[in-house]
């Protein structure tokens, strides 16, 4: 029951505008270039240095000179820019990039994020995200509602050291998209199958429904 | 002035065991294969490296790991390698884990002889603590200081012998920024050529910043996720 990950990317792709430029982080997120909307023409940023991303390249044509922040060959549209990283999180922090997506273990009711440390267990690195979610002007978390244990990843409160604070303004997940505002989590929309109720008992955090709450649809 | 040494060993040859060294690259991508085989075969230990990341098990920055030469890894993400994961663990390897883009912006700084920089990633977050705060414009900020590292190491795509340097698509990526900021500054490139073969319209780092160049040889440039379509 839910949306499953293709169905998350495909609700957050009507979230593209003409004209925006994105990062898409890695995981759900990627899958966000497959449903830009018709008519609709935005620009990727990898955060290694790329402005145009395009898709993969064709079987044989791939270069270890041309690879994406999640370490994928790619390849550049028309119109790309390469750059160096302190010019690529320049245009970061100076508030050029529309859109950040990424992914996320916890999403706290006032915006904090948690998504790239677990004490004692996995201490990979934070890569660029605390970057972006320090400077994007608008975050949209893709992730699944719970862990696998079927524990709620929307808390009053984040349990793992943040990535980030205050930042987050929208989530969509496996059962709906949800605003955070001052009020904590707003469900202004459900998935297709999964009732209010089940909503209700997966979070965690202050939750709200819209009064004008509707369906998913793509 | 005479920049151009023979190979990658003569390039290193005054790297002692405990230097500070930036290592150019992004994943495996724009990274310096031939110093980084050089320092394996000298066998320089307890360096502290500033680099991305760690590179994988058996290349890049793994194969300095392998041989336990890495006392510090200065870096912001290191998940592709096992061997890196194990001596972490173990407490045989110090890591300083560091948002990107201050990485990024901590190069520059050095290269553009800035000794700080105030920036916003890690703000409310455990990179925070002991760092001086700020407030611009009602938003708060963490002060964070230029590199001072005795060597930079970097990859080009092409050089001429005067060190000017141009880079190719991804595999620019903090080349430039540590190329700028190393004390020396040492550059490999696949391509070396004489004084007016380059554009200077072009040139992405010029030779000013760059201290000693050789013509690299045997480049694997190995592929990390090798994502492809089908052809239609």
């Amino acid at each position: 029951m839910g949306l499953n990950k293709e169905q998350i990317a495909q609700r957050i792709a009507k979230e593209l505008e003409d004209g925006f430029y994105v990062n898409l982080g890695i995981g759900i997120p990627t899958l966000v270039a497959n449903y830009i909307p018709e008519g609709v023409n935005v620009v990727l940023q990898s955060e290694n240095g790329l402005l145009g991303m395009g898709p993969f390249p064709f079987e044989g044509d791939e270069d270890a000179d041309m690879i994406n922040a999640g370490k994928q060959t790619i390849t550049k549209l028309p119109g790309s820019a390469i750059f160096d990283s302190a010019m690529s999180f320049g245009m970061i922090r100076a508030g050029k990039i529309h859109l950040t997506v990424l992914g996320a273990m916890e999403v706290a009711d006032n915006g904090d994020i948690a998504n790239w440390k677990i004490p004692g267990k996995m201490v990979k690195g934070m890569g660029g995200a605390m970057d972006l979610v320090a400077a994007a002007k608008n975050i949209i978390v893709a992730m699944q509602h719970t862990n696998p244990k079927g524990e709620s990843k929307l808390l009053p409160k984040c349990t793992l050291p943040l990535t980030g604070v205050h930042c987050v303004k929208k989530i969509v997940t496996d059962l709906g998209v949800f605003d955070i505002t001052e009020d904590g989590f707003v469900c202004i929309e459900y998935a297709p199958g999964v009732s209010i109720d089940e909503i209700k008992a997966k979070t965690a955090g202050r939750l709200t429904i819209a009064a004008d709450v509707k369906e998913i649809t793509f | 002035m005479n920049k151009v040494v023979a190979n990658a060993d003569e390039a290193i040859k005054d790297i002692e065991s405990g230097a500070t060294l930036m290592l150019g690259g992004f994943g495996l991508c724009g990274i310096p294969e031939n110093c980084i085989s050089a320092l394996v075969r000298k066998g320089v230990k307890d360096l502290t490296c500033i680099s991305n990341n760690a590179g994988v098990d058996d290349f890049g920055i793994g194969l300095m790991l392998q041989q336990k030469q890495v006392k510090k890894m200065v870096s912001s993400y290191v998940g592709e390698n096992a061997e890196f994961e194990r001596q972490l663990l173990s407490g045989e390897l110090e890591v300083e884990l560091i948002p990107q883009g201050t990485l990024a912006t901590r190069c520059m700084a050095a290269g553009y002889g800035m000794p700080a920089v105030y920036l916003l990633a890690g703000v409310g977050t455990e990179i925070a603590e002991g760092k001086e705060l700020r407030t611009f414009n009602g938003k708060e900020y963490l002060l964070e200081e230029a590199f001072d590292s005795d060597f930079a190491i970097v990859k080009a795509w092409k050089g001429d012998t005067m060190g000017n340097l141009i880079f190719k698509d991804t595999a620019r990526n903090f080349n430039p920024l540590m190329a700028m900021a190393g004390k020396i500054t040492i550059a490999e490139v696949e391509e070396l050529v004489q004084p007016g073969e380059l554009d200077p319209n072009f040139v992405h780092v010029p030779g000013v910043y760059v201290h000693r160049i050789f013509q690299g040889s045997d480049y694997e440039k190995r592929i990390e996720q090798r994502t492809v379509r089908a052809k239609a």
